[in-house]
């Protein structure tokens, strides 16, 4: 190995080193600081007890962005204010929050915040998402904020009270898997149906013990949205978190938010931000190459994010019992195309697929048509910013003309647990990131899709191909 | 948190690989604020019918499992969501170890934070485990060993930070919170 490739760090080794309070040893993990800490109602009332219960406080709670988006429901409150919640403890989850953030002095962005949204869409949209941070959360999608070039990743509750009360982490320093991906994707394909190919191909345990950077002329042409979507399913791999360099889009996208430097300071902070990206002929534990002009539409059939086919390709035989038990659950037979099949939910929304770029696209096949018969379909908007955005361009209007329902802000149905959920054994095409049985409700089969197939869906009261849609819309 | 020493308990095996922690606790059950009670809602959707009865089908169902502390995994235990409710549950109810081929990352982090040895063993020795359900095991954590009732010893890798917390029931902030000096002088430097 020649000098410079010894000296040659990746965008992991560098985030690393830059926030290291102390280095790991043969006996200790590293001491990590984390610059940005998102909390949200499910997974922090036990850490504020523990806290409470040894008497501390929280170290800095200028580095928290707190929200509730889980539990929240997404139907407006009635005349007299009340929401409605699902049961009495999501209702006192929700006030746990409220009371705890209070008690500790941490800012909340409640119900009476233009900002409220799911955590990782209210990140990127303040500006408190920046390239080179490290970034934690009590919920595994935090690998969304990588998009921007910081390591972001879930944790535990037993973590979020670390963090609450020190701005630290112990940690081992994970592998880093490179994902490259050149070429040009499709018309009609969607950095939905990149992240689903790229699950596919590597398994949802292909990238256990590392942290993915995703990189090539595929994913520098994404916006910062579809960045996103790709960085928030990294976990759905089984990764650490997943890292896009910043670059002019990262930039652009940050420039004149809320959290971002502004004037000279804005300069210097682009100047710092550069820096952090994959030096040449720095080595990874691992790399995988991917043909951007393989990807096509792509959906999952199985109970795992790692089942996934082309929209139109028949469904796979299966491996073994597991796979059958799979395709027993979904109801599907090996050889038979998943398009085609009855539809009786449609998902729009969750902090894979609930950004405005995400709702265009779904209005777009929407425009001037209607959902099928017998179709219920939700769109959710992932932020109170997102709503207003969408509502502003009257994407709203073209939802419930086409006769969907309009949401309020919040996670809704990728997890259910605001009752946002279907019946047994119905069938439900879904913008979000798991498909496991039951994610979605007790015996509830879900197909992961993009916007576009979502859609498409919809109209067709089937699982549908968007590109008779998108071709007319052009 | 209780030191954990010795583990000695008959195997329950749960074959499936990818059980994720929607298995492990539907998301339904997340809107506690408490640590305590999940036991009961673990494995929810495999261990009771719609009715609410238990299905005598199910693995920790079956007399023989009932009492196991150790469970025996397919590949890939503890994959998707960062929920520390999952080892909540099975701590709750009464399991301290797991044992797989491969455990995803932020399970085996939390589970290992709550006092449940969640370690992955060499593909031949899970294979063994997996293949003989309801065998006695001895497992000895300072020693990172299993013992089979044939006397032969499985050995298991153990970070040495997680293995001195758990043998010492300590927690990790304790530690974290002793470097507060060193947490300070970065938050200046970073500052500067």
């Amino acid at each position: 190995m020649s000098k410079h490739a010894q000296m040659a760090k990746t965008l992991l080794d560098k985030i690393w080193d830059a926030h290291q309070v102390a280095a790991e040893t043969a006996a200790t993990p590293a001491i990590l600081y984390i610059d940005l800490h998102l909390v949200h109602e499910v997974t922090s009332p036990q850490a504020f007890a523990e806290l409470r219960s040894r008497g501390l406080k929280v170290r800095r709670t200028d580095r928290i962005v707190a929200t509730m988006d889980h539990s929240t429901p997404t139907l407006p409150p009635d005349a007299s204010g009340k929401r409605p919640y699902l049961d009495k403890a999501t209702e006192a989850q929700v006030a746990a929050l409220e009371a705890n953030t209070k008690e500790f002095g941490v800012h909340l962005y409640g119900w009476d915040s233009s900002n409220r949204g799911i955590v990782h869409v209210m990140g990127p949209e303040l500006g408190a998402t920046q390239p080179g941070m490290t970034i934690v959360c009590g919920d595994s999608h935090t690998s969304t904020h990588g998009a921007f070039g910081a390591l972001a990743f879930g944790i535990g509750t037993t973590e979020v009270g670390h963090v609450l009360a020190t701005q630290c982490l112990l940690q081992r320093k994970p592998k880093s898997l490179a994902i490259t991906v050149d070429g040009k994707l499709a018309r009609g394909v969607t950095a939905k149906d990149l992240i689903l190919h790229i699950i596919g191909k590597i398994g949802m345990n292909g990238g256990t013990g590392h942290v993915i950077e995703y990189r090539g002329s595929a994913i520098e042409a994404l916006t910062m949205e579809e960045r996103m979507t790709v960085c928030n399913m990294s976990i759905e791999a089984g990764a650490k978190a997943g890292l896009i360099a910043a670059d002019a889009a990262t930039f652009e996208f940050l420039q004149g938010r809320e959290r971002v430097p502004k004037g000279a300071e804005w300069d210097a902070a682009v100047a710092r931000w550069s820096k952090f990206k994959s030096d040449p002929g720095a080595t990874f534990d691992r790399e995988v190459v991917i043909d951007a002009a393989d990807v096509k539409p792509s959906v999952t059939y199985g109970t795992n994010p790692g089942m996934v086919i082309a929209l139109n390709a028949p469904v796979p035989g299966a491996k073994d019992a597991l796979e059958q038990r799979a395709l027993d659950y979904m109801k599907l037979e090996a050889g038979h195309q998943l398009a085609g099949t009855k539809v009786d939910l449609v998902f729009v929304g969750s902090c894979t697929n609930g950004r405005l770029s995400d709702l265009r696209a779904t209005a777009s096949v929407l425009r001037g048509r209607k959902v099928a018969d017998g179709v219920r379909m939700l769109v959710v908007p992932g932020s109170e910013q997102v709503k207003r955005d969408a509502e502003k361009e009257g994407l709203h209007e073209v939802f419930r003309a086409a006769g969907a329902e309009w949401r309020e802000p919040g996670c809704s149905m990728c997890l259910g647990m605001n009752g946002d959920i279907g019946k047994p054994g119905q069938l439900v095409v879904s913008t979000s990131n798991r498909n496991f049985e039951g994610r979605q409700g007790p015996g509830v089969r879900t197909v992961l899709a993009s916007p576009l197939v979502a859609a498409a869906s919809a109209l067709a009261g089937v699982v549908a191909d968007p590109a008779q849609y998108i071709s007319e819309a052009a | 948190m209780k030191p954990l020493t010795h583990i000695h308990s008959r195997t329950a095996v749960l074959p499936f690989e990818n059980i994720d922690t929607d298995r492990i606790i539907p998301a339904r059950f997340l809107t506690t604020t408490e640590r305590t009670g999940l036991g009961k809602s673990l494995f929810n959707d495999w261990r009771y019918r719609a009715d609410g009865s238990e299905d005598p089908e199910f693995t920790l169902n079956k007399p023989e499992a009932r009492g196991c502390e150790i469970l025996i995994a397919g590949r890939n235990f503890g994959c998707g969501s960062s929920r520390e409710h999952a080892p909540w549950a099975l701590t709750d109810y009464g399991i301290r170890a797991v044992f797989s081929s491969e455990i995803a990352d932020i399970f085996r982090g939390n589970a290992l934070k709550n006092g449940l040895l969640a370690v992955v063993l060499a593909e031949a020795d899970h294979k063994y485990l997996l293949d003989h359900p309801g065998i006695e095991l001895e497992v000895d954590i300072a020693a990172q060993t299993i013992a089979l009732p044939d006397g032969r010893k499985i050995e298991f890798p153990l970070e040495p930070f997680a293995k001195h917390c758990l043998l010492a029931g300590v927690d990790q902030l304790g530690f974290l919170l002793q470097h507060e000096a060193q947490i300070a002088a970065f938050e200046r430097a970073m500052a500067a």
